[in-house]
């Protein structure tokens, strides 16, 4: 059986009213996975959009989701990354930690590790900003548990492939 | 604005209202017929329309009518079909149809009208967001917030319609752009920004699938409305490799036609109604060639069984279709006419041959299927069989030129197996969404598309109320369709499930307080005849085609019979149940995981 695998797919799409929504419907509508989207204008000139999708499904799954976002009229090209060679993906975090004392040392001295910024501060809370791939944001997020975690926002994963070459 | 734009006229394009530019966009599309109904949100486009006469305004009864009946236009004519509604309750009445387009890959370009830009969010009167409502079910919308956008807008509309993988697109047009100035832009520029699907198939995967094909030992060619789809010469390209290489043919409901129902290599529908010799060709066979076919549920039976041991090539012209529920050996990308025309090239640059030897032991197989005369049913003459009704149309219809429709049930799967079709676009169901109510309106809009042509509506008492409305429309255009309904007094499909399915308890499907469709139709200004024995059928048949007005014909057929072969949902291909369950093979059961199937 094909096992299920998680792939980070890039959309460049015309910046026009409705079309998050399209993609957006196609995936609920077909029952396929979002782990997370992001998207913002990257062409202004162009009014073109990059949508960054991170969603997993089995290899015949996958080929489905990207003909089928290839489907949509305004739609200019979609790139498995994954698949078409190495990358760099990124997300970033805001983190907030409340707490005194100890713990709250303790979460500065880890953030330190992690290189995570502090962006506010009260006497009793952090708000850590910190950019990495969503492992090292995970590991980071499940450390600050235990130590008054509160509250976190993230953008979901942001991805554009090594080397020279446009997309 | 420049001033040398403002003050040269001979630069200046024409300028006029937003309505006047609907109009003038549809006559530079080549429409001569528009399906409608008005409202508030399009009053503006009728009154333009009221002030030409190139354009003939279809005035249905309810809009999903309009739809259907630009549907049964498009498939028959091969141009795009046109619908226009008002807001609101006219857009969200559409919905069906373009659902039904969009399954079965219809061009259709429906425009509704919208409240004024201003009131859009505020709930106003007869406001829906139609393009958040249809934008999963048709190929592409819009809404119009600039004039001088419109009629680019519409041009595009109609390029995406019909290119591809044709279907249904709407432009939603609010009636402050209706009235406002604007400058007209004409079709000829209008190069889409993204939209440039593939027609060409890759050379090197057709060459492979020549070179398959000439090994083949057990091969068959499964066709389906891709064909009609790419054309009469996609037809043409179908049958001359299928007597190139003596394979045997079938096809989808959808297909109907592409290839001729009078052909030897013809083994008839496959699938869930489909004929023993079909399905147990698709089941058995080694080398398995998709034209323009999508592996549907009602083909494949049960995914696990389905044609085991089969090299599978599969020709679409939207990729998406492609391994989407059975995967492939071989996908070839690309328009059905295109992609044979190079298929045809391969086989011949090639030099290939089948191969003849085990062609003939493969058609001795088939022979053998074919013995079982799986469409047989018991003969009465005290009652009329409904498949003897349809096989009593064909006969008398055969010698001219017939369009046929159908509504939804067994009567549509009697007409698809009973009415021999030996031409493309000459049969108008629904199939992937299996709308009732489609066949009435669908053959109004043949009729349009085929003024002197005759245009039957095979019909179930429960289906043509559904869209019995639209019997006013034919009245006032003097469309002379013809509806002949195979009265059962049953939903009979329902009926028939639930007695295989749920211990013959027929719940709610039994037809209940049915008017009388004679005096009905005449009630609508049509004339109503009606055959209860098996000696009156012809007769009336014959005085149905003779009448050149709309006639509805009330058949007495039947009310037990039911329609076989059937593979039941949750089985094999090859598991089928035939009719009179009498010769020695177990019939099969349907499964729990069966029922939880539609
Ligand atoms: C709009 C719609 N509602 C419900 C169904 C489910 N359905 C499929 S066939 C059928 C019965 C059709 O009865 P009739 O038109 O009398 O045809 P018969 O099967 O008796 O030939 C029903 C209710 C459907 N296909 N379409
Ligand atoms: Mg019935």
């Amino acid at each position: 059986m094909d096992s299920v695998q998680r792939h980070t797919i890039a959309v460049m799409v015309d910046n026009e009213a409705g079309v998050l929504a399209r993609v957006i419907g196609l995936f609920s509508g077909r029952g396929y996975n979002i782990e997370s989207l992001t998207v913002a204008e990257v062409n202004d000139a162009a009014h073109l959009s990059r949508i960054t999708l991170v969603t997993s499904g089995t290899a015949m799954v996958i080929e489905q989701i990207k003909a089928q976002l290839g489907r949509l009229v305004p739609i200019h090209k979609v790139s498995d990354l994954t698949l078409e060679g190495p990358h760099v993906a990124r997300e970033l975090a805001l983190i907030k930690v409340a707490g005194v004392g100890e713990k709250r040392v303790e979460s500065l001295r880890i953030a330190d590790i992690f290189r995570a910024r502090v962006v506010d501060s009260t006497i009793s809370s952090f708000v850590f900003e910190m950019t990495g791939s969503t492992e090292k944001i995970e590991a980071f997020i499940a450390l600050m548990k235990p130590l008054g975690l509160v509250d976190v926002s993230r953008t979901g994963l942001v991805a554009i492939g090594r080397g020279p070459d446009p997309l | 604005m420049s001033i040398q734009q403002s003050i040269d006229p001979a630069v200046k394009a024409p300028t006029m209202s937003g309505a006047e530019m609907v109009l003038k966009a549809l006559v530079d599309q080549g429409v001569d017929v528009v399906f409608g109904y008005p409202g508030g949100a399009v009053l503006p486009i009728y009154d333009a329309l009221f002030q030409q006469n190139h354009i003939r305004h279809i005035l249905v009864r309810h809009e999903q009518g309009a739809v259907h009946a630009a549907e049964g236009y498009a498939r028959s004519t091969g141009k795009v079909g046109v619908v226009l509604v008002t807001s609101g309750p006219g857009a969200t009445n559409a919905v069906t149809g373009l659902t039904d387009a969009l399954m079965d890959s219809i061009p259709i370009v429906c425009l509704t009208g919208q409240v004024a830009t201003h009131l859009i969010g505020n709930d106003a009167f007869q406001e829906c967001d139609t393009t958040g409502i249809t934008r999963p079910c048709t190929k592409h919308n819009w809404l119009v917030k600039d004039v001088d956008r419109l009629a680019r807008t519409i041009h595009e509309a109609f390029y995406i319609a019909r290119s591809g993988r044709p279907g249904p697109v709407l432009v939603d047009l609010p009636k402050d752009i209706q009235v406002a100035q604007g400058t007209y832009e004409g079709p000829q520029n209008i190069v889409h920004k993204t939209y440039r699907p593939r027609t060409k198939g890759d050379g090197d995967k057709i060459a492979a699938a020549a070179e398959l094909m000439a090994k083949a030992k057990k091969p068959i060619f499964y066709t389906g409305g891709g064909v009609i789809n790419s054309g009469p010469r996609a037809s043409e390209l179908l049958r001359t490799l299928a007597h190139a290489t003596g394979f045997p043919v079938t096809s989808t409901l959808m297909g109907l036609g592409a290839f001729p129902a009078s052909d030897k290599q013809w083994l008839g529908m496959l699938g869930m109604h489909g004929t023993w010799e079909a399905n147990h060709a698709m089941h058995d066979c080694d080398v398995m060639v998709n034209i323009g076919a999508r592996f549907d549920d009602r083909i494949t039976g049960r995914l696990n069984a389905f044609s085991p041991n089969s090299t599978k090539i599969h020709i679409d012209i939207d990729p998406s279709s492609i391994n989407k529920t059975v995967r492939v050996d071989l996908g070839i990308v690309g328009d059905v006419a295109s992609v044979l025309e190079d298929l045809l090239a391969a086989w011949k640059a090639g030099g290939y041959s089948a191969n003849r030897g085990a062609l003939d032991s493969w058609w001795q197989q088939i022979d053998q299927w074919r013995a079982r005369d799986s469409l047989h049913y018991a003969p009465s003459s005290t009652i009329i069989k409904p498949q003897y009704a349809i096989q009593r149309l064909y006969e008398l219809t055969k010698d001219r030129e017939t369009f046929i429709t159908t509504e939804v049930g067994q009567h549509q799967m009697w007409a698809a197996q009973f009415y021999r079709f030996d031409q493309p676009n000459h049969w108008m169901t629904s199939g992937g969404l299996g709308t009732m109510g489609y066949g009435l309106p669908a053959a109004i809009g043949v009729q349009l598309g085929h003024p002197e042509k005759l245009v039957v509506d095979i019909a179930g008492e429960a289906s043509i109320l559904m869209n019995i409305q639209e019997l006013g429309t034919a009245a006032q255009f003097r469309l002379p369709v013809k509806v002949f309904i195979l009265n059962n007094e049953y939903m009979g499909m329902v009926r028939q499930w639930q007695e295989l399915q749920f211990g013959g308890r027929y719940s709610q499907s039994y037809s209940e307080s049915l008017p009388d469709f004679v005096k009905l139709a005449e009630a609508f200004g049509c004339v109503g005849l009606r055959a209860t024995k098996v000696s009156e059928l012809d007769d009336v048949i014959r005085e149905m085609i003779s009448i050149d007005r709309p006639v509805m014909v009330d058949v007495a057929v039947d009310k037990s019979e039911n329609c076989f072969p059937m593979v039941p949902s949750g089985a094999a291909h090859n598991e089928m149940i035939l009719a009179g369950h009498s010769d020695g093979d177990p019939q099969p059961q349907v499964s729990d995981e069966g029922k939880a199937m539609v």
